[in-house]
């Protein structure tokens, strides 16, 4: 397979994004932007899919868990064919199927209504068990958001999975350090993290997406495809340590930019400059 | 009835290979022969009610029929988020088994009392709501769900109940059962307060009163339609059930009546008052104390009369 310029493809969504946001008036845009990585590899690399088919019996599964970071997902899906981009100018628009979290009935190559937060990792096992009754290979990829994991029944699917020894079933977390309030670390601290996904029985990956993101974005598509064993009867995690904002230095770890409901133009005209 | 709809899911599996079972922390050895049997469509995933829905709207999003059970309360209380996000809003073919509804469980206290729990899964878009009289019918419900599209919650009586079911009725969902024609008054219940209601039916007769009897084992969607064509036809209509008196059968009627009955008739809702029940004992101690036993329904119905 070619590599991907992830860097100008980032760039892209990224724009995508801004100009969402711009024209809605509203948006999670700190949320969205520290996933577009993820969700590149993802759909550039990884999951087996048919946008033309988007209930493919075979498919790969992928739930956007925290879906308030549904922006960057909308780009990415309309970017691999699911549906016209233009769909992407009536955000939260009556006339649009694209709302502010993403809606399995409205729109090709959503697998799960996600918004309300804990659930996508449950949902994501029971496709995964499906796939198992059902002697299928394909597998599940659930992305958490890190404020998300506050939620008990992240907790309660992580000792299920271990348990049902799903190594189909793989978890991503968007380890940015912040949620709504203020820094994860204060407001409920996840540490020590990576030990405690280990003590819930998973295969633990990390994957550093601080820097620049043309090598960050190489390396987890390398634990993706080489390093992860599907096999070992064990479920899987990759903490993504990202960074909020990710990518319009403005926004970087600044909760101001976690969700907005208005952008000036000034505003706009930053974040299409840094976008450049 | 707990014991007959397991029972019946496991057979069910046996013939439909896309029937898949999840319980919680269910009585040691339940469904013993299902696990042992069909392992991989067999899950026991401990306390975690939340967790369990969510997996088996994920099953049945993958093309699975899910009967998901535990006790009624903590299916419907606990996980009322993902009743509502993954079951209601995708139309899941999930089937909650509510062990305990209403009053079964009054030995445990309050914590441990359905007594709101139609009400709250009524007004989930989507979701059908099922009360068996006894363990006959709920063979035939059980029966009746397989091909049934949308979410389903099963409230499942003690077991033991009297059966009064009669087979000739069948069962079809969305359809109420006539068991008695109305005279001057009808009787309208749901689960097993329908035994109750024949009972007091049988002492009205014997005083000159000609009660009807509508049984609804599906509460919601609610057969308006039977119950309207019999309402047009009676002085007074009385509602019967062993559920708060907000939200439950009572209300749905009461509704249906101010809506759409265009005559006046004088109507009665025999169900448990708004509050926590303070005693223990037993379901039938309890019934009768908040005075929803036969003995009530005879005098309500005879003072709706006069």
């Amino acid at each position: 397979m070619a590599a991907v310029d992830y860097i100008e493809l980032g760039k892209q969504v990224r724009r995508d994004v801004v100009h969402m946001l711009i024209t809605s008036g509203r948006g999670h845009i700190g949320s969205a932007f520290s996933i577009v990585e993820i969700l590149n590899v993802l759909y550039e690399k990884v999951l087996k899919f048919d946008a033309k088919k988007p209930k493919w019996e075979n498919r790969d599964r992928f739930i956007l868990s925290k879906g308030h970071g549904c922006l960057s997902f909308y780009s990415v899906l309309a970017r691999k064919g699911y549906f016209d981009k233009k769909e992407l100018d009536l955000f939260c628009r009556e006339d649009g199927i694209l709302g502010g979290h993403p809606e399995a009935s409205k729109v090709p190559g959503v697998e799960a209504s996600t918004g309300a937060l804990g659930h996508g990792m449950s949902l994501g096992l029971g496709m995964a068990m499906a796939a198992r009754i059902d002697k299928k290979d394909y597998r599940v990829f659930v992305t958490v958001g890190d404020g998300e994991c506050n939620e008990g029944t992240v907790w309660e699917c992580a000792m299920s999975a271990a348990k049902n020894q799903a190594d189909n079933f793989i978890v991503i977390v968007d380890y940015n350090k912040y949620q709504s309030y203020g820094p994860t670390s204060e407001v409920l601290n996840l540490e020590p993290f990576t030990d405690k996904w280990a003590a819930f029985g998973f295969d633990v990956f990390e994957a550093n997406f601080e820097g620049d993101m043309g090598p960050a974005s190489s390396a987890f598509e390398d634990i993706l495809l080489n390093k992860m064993d599907y096999k070992n009867k064990k479920p899987k995690v990759v903490i993504c340590h990202t960074i909020k904002g990710k990518g319009i230095p403005m926004c970087e770890n600044n909760l101001n930019w976690h969700h907005k409901n208005k952008v000036s133009d000034e505003e706009a005209k930053a974040l299409y400059d840094a976008l450049k | 009835m707990r014991k007959r709809i397991l029972d019946t899911v496991y057979k069910l599996a046996k013939e439909h290979k896309e029937i898949v079972f999840i319980g919680s922390d269910l009585g040691f050895e339940t469904l013993k022969d299902f696990k042992n049997e069909i392992p991989d469509r067999f899950f026991m995933e401990g306390i975690s009610e939340g967790h369990i829905v969510g997996m088996s709207a994920g099953l049945a999003m993958s093309g699975k029929i899910v009967y998901t059970n535990t006790i009624a309360t903590f299916i419907t209380r606990r996980s009322y988020e993902q009743n509502i996000v993954n079951l209601g809003l995708t139309n899941a073919n999930v089937r909650l088994i509510g062990n305990g509804g209403g009053l079964v469980y009054a030995p445990l206290g309050p914590t441990h009392l359905a007594f709101e729990d139609i009400a709250i899964m009524r007004a989930i878009p989507n979701m059908t709501i099922i009360a068996p009289c006894d363990a006959e019918e709920m063979e035939r419900a059980t029966r009746a769900s397989v091909n049934w599209q949308g979410p389903i919650y099963f409230r499942v009586g003690k077991g033991g109940d009297p059966v009064v079911s009669k087979p000739e009725n069948g069962f079809e969902i969305g359809k109420a059962i006539v068991y008695r024609e109305p005279g001057d008054l009808v009787l309208i219940t749901t689960g097993i307060m329908l035994e109750r209601t024949i009972k007091a039916a049988d002492e009205l007769a014997t005083k000159g009163i000609k009660a009807g009897i509508i049984h609804c084992p599906t509460v919601k969607p609610l057969d308006e339609a039977t119950i309207m064509k019999h309402l047009n036809n009676v002085k007074a209509a009385m509602t019967i059930e062993e559920h708060s008196i907000i939200g439950g059968l009572g209300s749905a009627v009461s509704e249906m009546i101010a809506e759409k009955l265009s005559k006046k008739i004088f109507f009665k809702r025999i169900a448990l008052p708004d509050v926590f029940p303070e005693k223990y004992g037993s379901q039938n101690s309890l019934i009768k104390y908040y005075k929803c036993d036969k003995d009530d329904i005879v005098q309500n119905a005879i003072a709706l009369l006069s």
